[in-house]
């Protein structure tokens, strides 16, 4: 990895972006690497890439914990591009938790999505809303299933080999949607299950589809995602599960020429979440927003890892999520990896993830990842920031007059506010406004 | 006409090698219409007055009371403080995630008056309130103080105290980190709403330069903890000329 150059990886940098031209012809931002000037100033890592104490005995500066990862010795990928995709689950390791994709998740709490066979009931599909979309319940031997995606990890391989139907939802080509598509699932029992739903947004289309899920479920779910040449499409994952709830799910959006992909994120219920959307672009000239807002209570583990796979030239990506923490031992992880191929010249990115920690006891964990393959770029970059709401800004609110219930709910209301107003539709932005009031009156905030 | 009266205030923190006094014994009465400002030496307890007066949880009051028109105000929250009638511009504001200043201004107002402003006016008053004090028009869109200079932030606190017109307000340092122009116009958006005649002003100051710009009808000279003399604006002139020396050699001997 001689010819790689290391720049800032880790997650306190603000706005960095990066400039054409300046790096070697494989430059990788956040992933370890060795040139002996940068080891020197980051913390953590060495030659063989990060080294991962034991336990929290970093260097506190100015009053910040030194930022941390996980407890475990992680072999890293050389890209993020080779990792292993299969459908098949003997291609994937039974986990072990040292994992590089799994080393943040408590995989004694995924009640044995990674180990079991997923034969219990999945959560039922319920399809409303638009009427000139085409919804089909269709067996496993469906020639559509799996052109979109390709499981990237144990689980979700096995909820490919687990799934018995799958929902397929069907944009025709040229239709604008006359409604939202409102996709409810909604689990009633607790044995490990698999499910596999396919959204299909044939050319010219446009739709928003909402993916609302409650209940209660332990979950491996693959969503797959076709944006076809010149579409529109917005998915909006919505996770409001009751408190015990474990629910994996993989989606992978493939996102044709000239098209607009908006993929949003809210997660809020369940005991663990653990999301991976990634935008794979197959052809020039598309755009691609991906948001998500998080809000993690006492004991919660809400995760997403994202992969923006930039292969071909001229297309665009932002990334923006969010996440407010609150309660012992809540648990935030944002992973987000763009890679940008040497074929994608022109590529013009950013990815920003901010974190709120409204108590103490809470744990948020961010790592944006920036690889790049080619020089010739628009634009390319990535922010991190995590802050808590301290005494003093409080203590600042409240000598304005403000109470304090209603100085903390300002807030984290302002903060992810943002985020939600990205959805675009007025009944669901609403719903989960007082869904975040909830949130933040069940932490007596 | 309102009366902030402060009688043998003692305040104490903890800290990691016990509890340390600060204020031991500070009587001091402000009235409506007038300035008092206190100078003194770093670490003399002129900031934790202020911080005091407006509830900081770090301060505590061993005895001494402090009254707003015979009102408790050491019995009071930090907002009720504020909602009472105080108002403290601080000395290093501090940034607020999440909460742009309109918003923040807003919901202050509300909370202070107990019910929204009219959106028309409101608005107005603070256009012409940022254009008085030369703050762009676009920092309404920013969060609270994000990325906001030293000098943007002393500005903003003004703001506030021009939009939220408090009974009594106390400026902590306000000058300090300021230049020469930056405090012509923080000290204009103070004297424009001292002169409207409804606000008692207690205005602490390491320096004298910024009682050229706001005259103070009373000084009070701090020292470890205590006033060690009092007197009209002459007195600033003098500690103009003589520095603190003479102050802090006396309490040197006293200790």
């Amino acid at each position: 990895m001689a010819d790689t150059t290391q720049i800032s990886p880790d997650t306190t940098s603000e706005g960095e972006r990066t400039e054409l031209g300046r790096y070697a012809d494989k430059a990788r931002i956040g992933a370890p690497s060795g040139t002996a000037d940068t080891r020197a100033v980051i913390d953590g890592f060495t030659e063989e890439g990060e080294s991962l104490p034991g336990g929290d005995d970093g260097v506190e500066q100015l009053g910040f914990k030194k930022h941390s990862h996980g407890n475990a010795p992680v072999v890293p990928e050389a890209s993020r591009g080779e990792r292993r995709r299969s459908f098949d689950l003997a291609d994937f390791p039974a986990l072990t938790g040292l994992e590089e994709d799994w080393r943040f998740t408590p995989l004694k709490r995924l009640r044995g999505l990674h180990t079991d066979a997923l034969t219990g009931a999945a959560p039922a599909v319920a399809v409303g809303g638009a009427g000139n979309v085409t919804v089909e319940t269709v067996g496993r031997g469906d020639a559509r299933l799996g052109s979109a995606a390709t499981p990237e990890d144990r689980v979700s391989a096995a909820a490919w080999n687990a799934f018995s139907e799958a929902t397929v939802i069907t944009i025709p080509r040229e239709t604008v949607a006359d409604g939202e598509v409102m996709v409810t699932v909604t689990g009633s029992a607790r044995e490990a299950a698999a499910q596999h739903i396919l959204i299909h947004a044939e050319a010219f289309s446009t739709a928003v589809v909402v993916l609302d899920h409650s209940g209660s479920a332990t979950l491996a779910q693959n969503i797959e995602i076709v944006v076809g040449d010149g579409a529109q499409l917005t998915v909006v994952s919505v996770q409001e599960w009751d408190d015990d709830a474990v629910h994996v799910s993989s989606q992978q959006a493939k996102v044709g020429r000239d098209a607009r992909y908006k993929h949003v994120v809210v997660s809020l219920g369940g005991d663990l979440v653990r999301l991976t959307p990634s935008s794979i672009f197959t052809a020039t000239g598309a755009e691609v927003e991906m948001y998500g807002l998080y809000f993690a209570d006492a004991g919660q583990h809400l995760e997403q890892r994202l992969l923006v796979d930039h292969a071909v030239p001229n297309c665009k990506s932002r990334v923006t999520y969010k996440g407010a923490l609150q309660g012992d031992d809540a648990h935030t992880v944002w992973v987000g990896d763009v890679l940008i191929r040497k074929a994608a010249e022109g590529t013009d990115t950013y990815e920003t993830n901010r974190n709120l920690i409204l108590t103490d006891g809470a744990r948020s964990d961010s790592v944006p990842n920036l690889e790049i393959e080619t020089g010739l770029i628009e634009g390319a970059g990535h922010a991190s920031a995590t802050g808590r709401f301290d005494d003093e800004h409080l203590f600042y609110l409240m000598a304005r007059g403000i109470p304090e219930k209603a100085a903390r709910r300002l807030v984290v209301r302002g903060f992810l506010t943002e985020v939600i107003q990205q959805i675009k539709v007025p009944a669901l932005e609403e719903r989960l406004s007082a869904s975040v009031e909830r949130e933040l009156a069940a932490g007596n905030l | 006409m309102s009366t902030l009266e402060i009688k043998d205030l003692h305040v104490s923190i903890d800290t990691e090698q016990g509890n340390v006094p600060i204020l031991r014994g500070v009587t001091l009465t402000i009235n409506t219409g007038e300035t008092h400002a206190i100078m003194g030496p770093n670490g003399s307890g002129k900031s934790t007055l202020a911080s005091t007066i407006a509830g900081h949880p770090r301060y505590k009051v061993d005895s001494g009371s402090i009254t707003l028109d015979g009102e408790d105000v050491l019995s009071m929250s930090v907002d009720e403080r504020a909602r009472a009638g105080l108002f403290l511009a601080m000395q290093y504001p501090v940034e607020v995630p999440g909460v742009t200043m309109t918003n923040f201004l807003r919901t202050a107002k509300t909370a202070l008056d107990g019910e929204a402003p009219s959106l028309r006016h409101w608005t107005k008053d603070v256009k012409t309130a940022m254009a008085q004090l030369r703050i762009d028009a676009d920092f309404a869109q920013r969060n609270v103080n994000e990325g906001f200079s030293g000098g943007e932030k002393k500005r903003v606190e003004i703001l506030q105290l021009e939009l939220f017109r408090p009974k009594f307000a106390i400026l902590d340092e306000t000058d300090s980190g300021l230049d020469v122009d930056a405090l012509k116009v923080v000290s204009e958006g103070v004297n424009r709403e001292h002169s409207k005649g409804a606000m008692g002003t207690l205005l602490i100051t390491h320096y004298t330069r910024i009682l050229r710009y706001i005259k103070p009808d009373f000084v009070h000279v701090f020292v470890a903890g205590r006033i060690a003399e009092e007197g009209g604006p002459e007195l600033a002139d003098r500690l103009e000329e003589e520095g603190y020396d003479r102050f802090t050699a006396q309490s040197a001997v006293e200790a």
